[in-house]
């Protein structure tokens, strides 16, 4: 629930400074007029504590009921209802009260105008105020739930997008898991651990969203073991990191599907052993990564170069640093070439 | 004996086959290939009576590979995951393996193959049939495999200049000169990109990214001039076609 103005410190002192003020003055002005102190001081109580209450009332109002376009109309009707009750209300408790003064009967009665359009003009000015604080904190409110909402969003897909696994890569390791029982059971009780610390490392939520290049490098490794149990003799891998690289951070899993594009472009698209490079190096505050592939400028069709696993960390990089140029491509000879850039806080 | 040829890229993928096929004492391995083109020659050099055959392979897919022979013998797909083919050749294929797959369901595989056997002579029937099914997947056709000698050709799409039909092949005519496929020209039509390719006669499809201008050419007929200078007949039909996909 939406918290009332008055529930702030600084809005209560100035609340009770003003009302002070009102009544003080309310004093002053019915002694000028000729009343003794001591009835002036009740009419300026008893009237002001009415008027205070009706404050509080639409107040109250308010905070649970906002107006909206055509119904301000009925806000106004509600302050005007409020003065004439209440203006009825203290006439008739003062003149039970105070009655017996001389001369006070004939004050109020031609004081009633003055007190009418004073009442008036002090629970408007409180509705507007309350109307005022009310849609502005229902705005913010809008717009946190609007946040919540766009940081979730971003969340899911990034983590949808960490998660993302070839199929052919899955069932294809299976497949060699299968054939090594019945030949070589140890490699294969190897190649399932391994499969196994793979998967995990997809799964894993998002505390570790952030990794220095050497933990990702030793994920990385885990998915080429097993690549190279797949094709064998047929794939090679050379990695080349500067030691200055090691600590520098990047989103975890993000070289995997990089590496996997490279390794599937490289071996389908030639013939004969596939070296796949990997390179990392420090370059103005970005940690910058290649991953080389062969490929056959002759035969290979454009699309092919920027699979989905491209698509992909693009995509995540767009949502963490809101770049667009973080990953590129080079094709030179017969080599292709991706390069992406992550920058250093 | 009847002989068997296995052919997948995976060193592992093809043992597990070979060990499968033990069972099988009237099957001999008489050959194991890594890509489709050794998978050509050793298919031309030893005449199998049944192939396995992977989809996913270097250079050229299991489909293009058997799109090369002019006899292809039957065959049982092995592949783990494929979105666009497993529909295609559900109806076709002497069967298909989905990896892993264990030694019943090979047993019941190559069951399937030996009753065929028995009952149509001809297996290539349904390979070919396999084969139409397949390539009207619309990832198909970015290139054409064809087979030029002992030499295998992969032609983007994009350098086929037009398509002209010869007897029981199709004549294709690129950047670097023309090859033969044996194909009829409505395969072709099918499987080739509607947006790109216009059939703009009987005997022609045109590639109409390459087409320069259209000149009239006697009467009712037209002729697309190319960007090489070659000249496509244009039928009153294939006029319409041409117009509709140029936005004319």
């Amino acid at each position: 629930m939406a918290q009332s103005p008055l529930s702030l410190i600084r809005f209560r002192i100035i609340f009770i400074v003003s009302w002070v003020i009102i009544l003080a003055d309310h004093v002053m002005l019915l002694h000028f007029f000729g009343l003794p102190w001591e009835a002036a001081t009740a009419d300026a109580v008893l009237s002001n504590i009415l008027l205070l209450l009706a404050c509080l009332l639409v107040m109250i109002v308010l905070r649970y009921y906002l107006p909206r376009g055509q119904q301000y109309i009925n806000v106004f009707a509600l302050c005007l209802l409020l003065t004439i009750a209440w203006l009825l209300l203290s006439k008739w408790l003062l003149g039970l009260l105070l009655g017996q003064y001389e001369g006070y009967k004939l004050l109020l009665h031609n004081s009633l105008s003055i007190r009418f359009s004073l009442a008036f003009l002090l629970l408007g000015f409180i509705t507007m105020v309350s109307i005022l604080w009310y849609s502005q904190l229902e705005q913010k409110e809008q717009e946190e739930r609007k946040k919540d909402a766009e940081k979730l969003a971003r969340e899911a897909e990034l983590f949808k997008l960490r998660q993302q696994l070839q199929p052919h890569f899955l069932f294809n390791s299976l497949n060699s898991i299968n054939a090594l029982i019945g030949s070589r059971p140890q490699e294969a009780r190897k190649m399932v651990q391994q499969l196994s610390d793979f998967l995990r490392g997809t799964i894993k939520k998002d505390e570790t969203q952030w990794v220095n290049l050497k933990e990702e490098l030793e994920y990385l490794q885990l998915y080429l073991d097993i690549e190279k149990v797949r094709f064998g003799n047929r794939l090679a891998t050379a990695i080349d990191i500067e030691e200055i690289t090691h600590n520098l951070k990047l989103p975890a899993l993000l070289l995997q599907p990089i590496v996997e594009n490279a390794i599937k472009f490289g071996l389908y698209d030639t013939i004969g052993e596939t070296v796949i490079e990997i390179t990392a190096v420090k370059e103005e505050n970005h940690l910058l990564i290649k991953v080389k592939n062969p490929f056959d400028p002759e035969t290979s069709s454009p699309k092919q170069g920027t699979g989905f696993g491209l698509n992909s960390v693009q995509r995540r990089l767009y949502l963490l640093f809101a770049r667009n140029d973080l990953v590129t491509t080079e094709a030179k000879d017969n080599i292709f070439i991706t390069i992406v850039r992550i920058p250093q806080a | 004996m009847s002989k068997v040829i296995i052919i997948d890229d995976e060193p592992l993928a093809r043992s597990v086959v070979r060990e499968y096929l033990q069972q099988h004492p009237g099957l001999e391995v008489v050959a194991e290939c890594g890509d489709g083109f050794e998978g050509v020659k050793a298919i031309q050099q030893h005449e199998p009576d049944l192939i396995l055959l992977d989809i996913q392979m270097p250079k050229i897919t299991g489909f293009e590979m058997l799109e090369l022979l002019d006899q292809p013998p039957a065959v049982i797909f092995a592949t783990a995951f494929d979105e666009f083919a497993i529909k295609a050749f559900e109806a076709h294929a002497i069967d298909y393996l989905l990896k892993p797959f264990n030694q019943e369901r090979f047993d019941k595989a190559i069951g399937k193959w030996a009753e065929q056997q028995a009952a149509i002579p001809a297996p290539e029937k349904n390979t070919q049939e396999l084969l139409e099914a397949a390539s009207l997947s619309p990832s198909q056709r970015q290139r054409i495999v064809v087979r030029n000698g002992s030499k295998i050709k992969i032609i983007s799409v994009n350098d086929v200049w037009y398509l002209e039909a010869a007897d029981d092949y199709v004549k294709i005519h690129t950047t670097e000169g023309y090859f033969l496929k044996n194909k009829t020209m409505a395969h072709f039509e099918q499987s080739l990109d509607p947006a790109i390719f216009v059939r703009s006669h009987r005997s022609y499809i045109v590639n109409v990214q390459h087409i320069t201008r259209i000149d009239p050419y006697e009467k009712d007929n037209h002729v697309a001039v190319l960007r090489s200078g070659a000249k496509v007949p244009v039928s009153r039909s294939g006029y319409a076609k041409l117009k509709e996909v140029l936005g004319l």
